[in-house]
C-alpha cells in the first residue's frame, strides 16, 4: 500500500508541540472544545516528524475554521464550505505536502456538503477533521444539519423540522475509505485516531464530537460524564470483539435480520470489528447505533480500506504520458495538426 | 466535356441541415481543405443546444458558414453566396439570409410532403417558383449516396448518413479543394469500422465525380491562395487557441498548469483539449461543480501552480465568491469565461458580450480584477498568455472574456516561434534574514510575495478575513481596512503602466469618428471600417484587449474624436463604464441576437454617425 507521506520531507530535528504554535492569540470562547483539539493536534504532529513547511491546514468558515491561524504551518482560512475543494487542488498538485482540512458540521455538511462527498469518493490525500458541535456557533446559535430534530434555537423557536445527518453514515455512503469518530475531551483516543488518519492513503474523515459550551453545552454529556460514559461508549478496535459497558458485559451481534443487537458479552457469535472489510455494510450498521439519546455510541475507526488515492492516479497518468510520448515540446504542439507553409 | 473555370476573390458557403446530418463535421472538413489550400478564412458554426433536436424541425437546424478568400478577411461573411440545404427545415431557416442570385444546393430526397408540412411549407418551394431569384441545384443527395454505396456491406441507414460526405465531395469539386486530407481524416476517424470508412471515402469521391460529370454544374470556381506573411500556418478555433495559450504560459513560466473545470457550453472544449496534454504536466480536474472547479484551481495556485478555471456566464456567477477570495489572498488565478447568451441558461450555444459588468463588478466588496478579452479566434492564444502574465506578476485573479463566436469560430493562425513568446517570472518568495511578511508589497507593482508551501521559514496563514498591511495578521482596524482596499485597487490600476497603449487605426489621422470595440466584435468592426473607407469616408478604429485597467492613453484617444461609436453585443456595458470613467458621451450600438454583428450592419451605423 502506498504511504501517503512517502514524498513529504522529514524534519531531521526533533519537534515538540511548541513548534506548531503561532504567536496569534487564540480567540475561541473560554471552555470551547476547540482548545482541546488544537492542543491534541499540536501534540500529535511531532510524532509524524514532517517538515513544518510541508504541512498545510485549510479551513472553511465557522468557529473551527479559525484553526489554521493557530498552527505554525502553511494555512488557508478560505470560504464557507469550500475547504475540501481548495485542498483538493492543493493536494493533487503537491504530493510533497501533508494537507489537512478543518471544518465544522455547518461548513462540511450544509453549505459544503457537495464538496465533502465528492472529496470522499475521489479519495484525495486529505485528512478532514470535522468538528461536530451540532450547532452554528459563529452566527450565534442556529440549528445545524447535525442538530437533533425538534431543536429549539434562535431560528427555530418552535423546534427544528429537519432530520439530522449522521456524518459517519454519510461518509460511508459517499464511498469514504477512512471514517472515524472521536471526542474532543479524550485526548488519547483523539490522537490515536489522528495517527491512523495521517498515514491513511486517501481521504480520511475524522468526526470529532466537540462541545460548544455557549450555544449547545453538554450536547455530548452522556459520552463525557464519568458516570455514564463507559456504559454508552462503544470503543471500536480493529480485530477485537465489540464489547462495551462499564463492566464490559455488553457486546454486539448480528441479528437474524442482519441488523445489530446488543447482547450479553458472553453470548456466542459476538462481532469482531474489522475496519478493513471491503463491504461497508457492517461499518454502516455500526454508524446507525448512534442515536440522539446516546444509548450506545461507537467511537474509533469504522472503516479503513485500501484504495488508490486520486492524486497518485493523476500523477500516474502524467508519468505514463511522459514515459510513452516524452516530455511535452511546445514548438511541436503549436505546429501540430494540418499545417501549411507560406514562403 | 471541359467545364468552365471562373475566378473569384472570395466565397461564402453555408452548410445547413438537421443537427444529426453532420453539418459541423462537413464544415470543419471543408475548412481544413480550404486552409491547406492557402486561402484566408473565417468560420461561423451555429447549432442548437440540443444534441439531437427533433428531426426535420426548425429548432433542430445546424449550420456552418465559411468565408474564404484570396486576400485577408475579417469575418465569416454577412450573407452566403452558396447555401447547401439538406432538408426543408434547413432551407426555411436559412433562405432569408440568401442574397438574390446566390447558389442554392438542395437535397430533394428530403423534400417529402411530410417534411415540408413539418416546417409549415404549404407547397414545395422547389416547385412553386418562390426560389426563382436563386440558382437552384435540385439534387437527390441521399439517393445518389445510397446508390453509390450499394456494393458496400453497410446498412441503408449508414449509407444515408454518408450523404454529408457526398455533399462535401461535390463542394470540394466545385471550389477546387484538395481532398487528400479529408481522405486521411476519414481513415483515422473510422479506423475501427473499416467498412464505414471505405463507404464514407467512396461517398466523398462520388460527390466529387458527380460534380465533374453532371450538367447541373457547368462552372467550377477557383479562389487563389491568399498572400499572407511568410511562415507556418494552421487553422485554429478560439477554444483551441486558449488551451494552447495556457500550455504556453505554463511552459514559459515554469509553473505546472492546473485546470479546475466543470463542463459547460461553450467552454468545455478547453477542458477536453487540455486533458489531452498530460505530457506537459497538465493536471485537469473535472470538479463536482463550478465552485469546486475554481476552488481547486485557487488551491493549486496556493501550492505554486498556474491555477486556471474555465467556464461560461452562469459558471462565473457561481465562482464569484472564490474569485473574491483570490482577490483577498492575492493569489494568481486565471478565470476564463466563454460568454454565451444570458441571463440564466439563456441560449447556451449562441454568442453574447453581456458578462463584462459581471466580470468587472460581480463580487461582494471592493474586489477589482484585471479583465482581458481576445479579439479573434487566434488572438485567444496571446490573450491567454497575457492573462497568465498579469495573474502571476500581480498575484491576482484575472478574468478573460472570450465568447461563443470566438470559441467555435476558426481562422488561419501563423504559428509563433516559442522563443518569441513572453517569459513569465513566478518570482517565488525566498527565505531571507528578516521576519517574513506575507503582505509586504513590491513597491513598483504593489504585488505581495508568493510564498509556496515547502519553503522553510515562510510558513504563514492567509484567508478571506481582512489582513493587516505587511504582516497579514487578522485585522479589524478601520484605517487598515481603508488602506488595504485602496492598495488592492491601486495594484490593479497600476497594471495600466505595464500594458500596451491602445492602438488607433486612423490612416490619415483626420477622421472625426472613432469606432471602439472590445472582444469578439473585432472582425465585424474592422470589415465595416474597410467598407466605409472604400466608399471614401473617414473613420478611425480602436479595439480594447484590456478592459481593466484600461490602457493609459484611452481617455486621450476618446477625447480626440468628435464622436465615438461603441458597438457591443449587450445593452451598452462598455459604454456605461466609459461614460462613468471619462464622462465621454459615447454612442452605443447594441444588438443581442445571439449572433455576431454583420459588417454591413455596422457600416450602416458608422455611415449614419458620420453623416449626422
Amino acid at each position: 500500500m502506498s504511504d501517503p507521506l512517502a514524498l513529504v520531507p522529514k524534519d531531521p530535528e526533533r519537534q515538540t508541540a511548541k513548534d506548531f504554535k503561532t504567536d496569534q492569540e487564540v480567540r475561541w470562547c473560554p471552555g470551547c472544545g476547540d482548545y482541546a483539539i488544537l492542543a491534541a493536534v499540536q501534540g500529535f504532529l511531532p510524532e509524524l516528524g514532517l517538515k513544518r513547511e510541508n504541512i498545510v491546514f485549510v479551513s472553511g468558515i465557522g468557529c473551527s475554521s479559525r484553526f489554521p491561524y493557530y498552527m505554525n504551518t502553511y494555512g488557508m482560512h478560505s470560504i464557507h464550505g469550500r475547504a475540501p475543494a481548495i485542498a483538493t487542488g492543493l493536494a493533487s498538485s503537491r504530493p510533497d505536502l501533508s494537507v489537512w482540512v478543518v471544518t465544522g458540521d455547518g461548513d462540511a455538511l450544509s453549505i459544503g456538503g457537495n464538496h465533502l462527498i465528492h472529496a470522499l469518493r475521489r479519495n484525495v490525500n486529505l485528512k478532514i477533521l470535522l468538528f461536530n458541535n451540532r450547532i452554528y456557533g459563529l452566527t450565534k446559535g442556529q440549528y445545524s444539519p447535525t442538530s437533533e430534530i425538534g431543536k429549539i434555537t434562535k431560528s427555530t423557536p418552535l423546534g427544528s423540522l429537519d432530520s439530522p445527518f449522521n456524518p459517519i453514515s454519510l461518509a460511508i455512503g459517499a464511498e469514504a475509505s477512512f471514517v472515524a469518530r472521536t471526542i474532543d475531551s479524550d485526548r488519547k483516543h483523539l490522537q490515536s485516531v489522528l495517527r491512523e488518519a495521517a498515514t491513511h492513503n486517501g481521504t480520511a474523515l475524522v468526526e470529532i464530537y466537540q462541545n460548544c459550551n455557549i450555544f449547545n453545552d453538554d450536547a455530548f454529556a452522556p459520552l463525557k460524564n464519568p458516570e455514564t460514559r463507559d456504559d454508552v461508549t462503544i470503543r471500536l478496535e480493529h480485530g477485537e470483539p465489540i464489547v462495551f459497558g462499564a463492566n464490559r458485559d455488553k457486546a454486539l451481534r448480528r441479528s437474524a435480520s442482519g441488523s445489530l443487537e446488543v447482547v450479553p458479552a458472553d453470548s456466542p457469535d459476538v462481532l469482531v470489528h474489522d475496519a478493513t472489510n471491503p463491504d461497508p455494510s457492517l461499518a454502516f450498521a455500526l454508524s446507525r447505533l448512534d442515536s440522539p439519546a446516546f444509548e450506545h455510541t461507537p467511537i474509533g475507526i469504522f472503516r479503513n480500506v485500501e484504495r488508490p488515492s486520486y492524486d497518485e492516479l493523476m500523477r500516474t497518468q502524467i508519468d505514463e504520458a511522459i514515459a510513452q510520448q516524452g516530455q511535452g515540446d511546445l514548438a511541436a504542439l503549436l505546429g501540430s495538426g494540418d499545417t501549411w507553409r507560406i514562403d | 466535356m471541359t467545364k468552365q473555370v471562373r475566378q473569384l476573390d472570395r466565397v461564402i458557403i453555408r452548410f445547413a441541415g438537421d443537427s444529426g446530418d453532420g453539418m459541423q463535421l462537413t464544415g470543419d472538413r471543408f475548412t481544413q481543405e480550404t486552409a491547406a489550400f492557402g486561402n484566408d478564412l473565417s468560420t461561423l458554426p451555429n447549432f442548437p443546444a440540443e444534441i439531437r433536436a427533433p428531426a426535420g424541425t426548425l429548432p433542430g437546424v445546424s449550420s456552418f458558414q465559411l468565408h474564404f478568400a484570396d486576400h485577408d478577411i475579417l469575418t465569416p461573411g454577412d450573407a452566403p453566396n452558396v447555401l447547401v440545404a439538406m432538408n426543408p427545415a434547413a432551407l426555411k431557416a436559412n433562405v432569408g439570409d440568401l442574397p438574390r442570385g446566390a447558389d442554392l444546393i438542395v437535397n430533394t430526397d428530403e423534400f417529402t410532403k411530410r417534411a415540408l408540412a413539418k416546417v409549415g411549407y404549404a407547397a414545395n418551394p422547389l416547385e412553386d417558383g418562390s426560389l426563382d431569384e436563386y440558382r437552384v441545384h435540385s439534387l437527390p443527395l441521399t439517393s445518389m449516396t445510397v446508390k453509390a454505396l450499394e456494393d458496400f456491406d453497410i446498412s441503408k441507414k449508414d449509407a444515408e448518413r454518408a450523404k454529408n460526405m457526398f455533399a462535401l465531395g461535390l463542394l470540394s469539386w466545385l471550389y477546387h479543394r484538395p481532398t487528400e486530407a479529408t481522405v486521411r481524416f476519414l481513415e483515422v476517424k473510422f479506423a475501427k469500422k473499416p467498412e464505414i470508412m471505405k463507404a464514407n471515402i467512396a461517398a466523398f469521391q462520388a460527390g466529387w465525380n458527380y460534380g465533374e460529370t453532371t450538367e447541373s454544374f457547368s462552372v467550377s470556381y477557383e479562389v487563389k491562395p491568399a498572400t499572407l506573411p511568410p511562415g507556418l500556418y494552421r487553422n485554429i478555433s478560439g477554444n483551441m487557441a486558449l488551451a494552447y495559450g495556457l500550455i504556453a504560459a505554463s511552459v514559459r513560466s515554469g509553473l505546472p498548469l492546473f485546470l479546475g473545470s466543470y463542463p459547460i457550453t461553450p467552454a468545455s472544449d478547453i477542458l477536453h483539449e487540455l486533458s489531452k496534454h498530460k505530457r506537459f504536466g497538465v493536471r485537469t480536474f473535472q470538479a463536482e461543480d463550478e465552485i469546486a472547479a475554481v476552488g481547486a484551481a485557487l488551491g493549486a495556485s496556493f501550492g505554486g501552480a498556474l491555477g486556471v478555471t474555465t467556464t461560461s456566464g452562469p459558471g462565473l456567477a457561481l465562482k464569484a465568491e472564490t474569485v473574491g477570495l483570490g482577490v483577498a489572498t492575492e493569489l494568481p488565478l486565471v478565470v476564463i469565461d466563454v460568454q454565451r447568451a444570458g441571463p440564466s441558461t439563456g441560449m447556451p450555444t449562441k454568442t453574447e458580450q453581456a458578462d463584462l459588468l459581471q466580470a468587472m463588478y460581480g463580487r461582494n466588496g471592493e474586489a477589482p480584477v484585471p479583465v482581458v478579452a481576445p479579439a479573434t479566434p487566434s488572438d485567444c492564444f496571446a490573450t491567454a498568455i497575457e492573462a497568465a502574465r498579469i495573474a502571476v506578476k500581480y498575484r491576482t485573479p484575472v478574468i478573460l472574456l472570450s465568447d461563443g463566436y470566438l470559441a467555435n469560430g476558426s481562422e488561419p493562425w501563423q504559428v509563433p516561434e516559442v522563443d518569441a513568446l513572453p517569459q513569465i517570472d513566478p518570482a517565488f518568495a525566498q527565505p531571507g534574514q528578516e521576519e517574513f511578511q506575507p503582505f509586504k508589497r513590491n513597491p513598483d507593482t504593489l504585488a505581495r510575495p508568493w510564498a509556496v508551501p515547502g519553503t522553510a521559514g515562510l510558513e504563514h496563514r492567509i484567508g478571506g478575513i481582512e489582513k493587516a498591511d505587511g504582516s497579514g495578521n487578522i485585522s479589524y482596524d478601520p484605517d487598515n481596512h481603508d488602506l488595504m482596499v485602496r492598495l488592492r485597487q491601486a495594484k490593479i490600476d497600476g497594471i495600466a503602466r505595464d500594458i500596451a497603449p491602445v492602438a488607433v487605426d486612423d490612416p490619415d489621422g483626420d477622421a472625426r469618428v472613432l469606432v471602439l470595440g472590445w472582444g469578439g466584435t473585432y472582425g465585424a468592426i474592422a470589415a465595416a471600417v474597410r467598407r466605409i473607407r472604400v466608399s471614401g469616408d473617414k473613420v478611425a478604429q480602436a479595439h480594447l484587449r484590456h478592459l481593466n485597467p484600461f490602457p493609459a492613453n484611452l481617455e486621450e484617444v476618446l477625447r480626440s474624436y468628435d464622436k465615438v461609436i461603441v458597438p457591443e453585443i449587450n445593452l451598452g456595458q462598455l459604454a456605461l463604464i466609459l461614460r462613468g470613467r471619462f464622462l465621454v458621451d459615447v454612442i452605443g450600438y447594441n444588438r443581442v441576437r445571439g449572433l455576431p454583428f454583420k459588417a454591413e450592419e455596422l457600416a450602416d451605423v458608422i455611415r449614419d454617425v458620420i453623416n449626422s
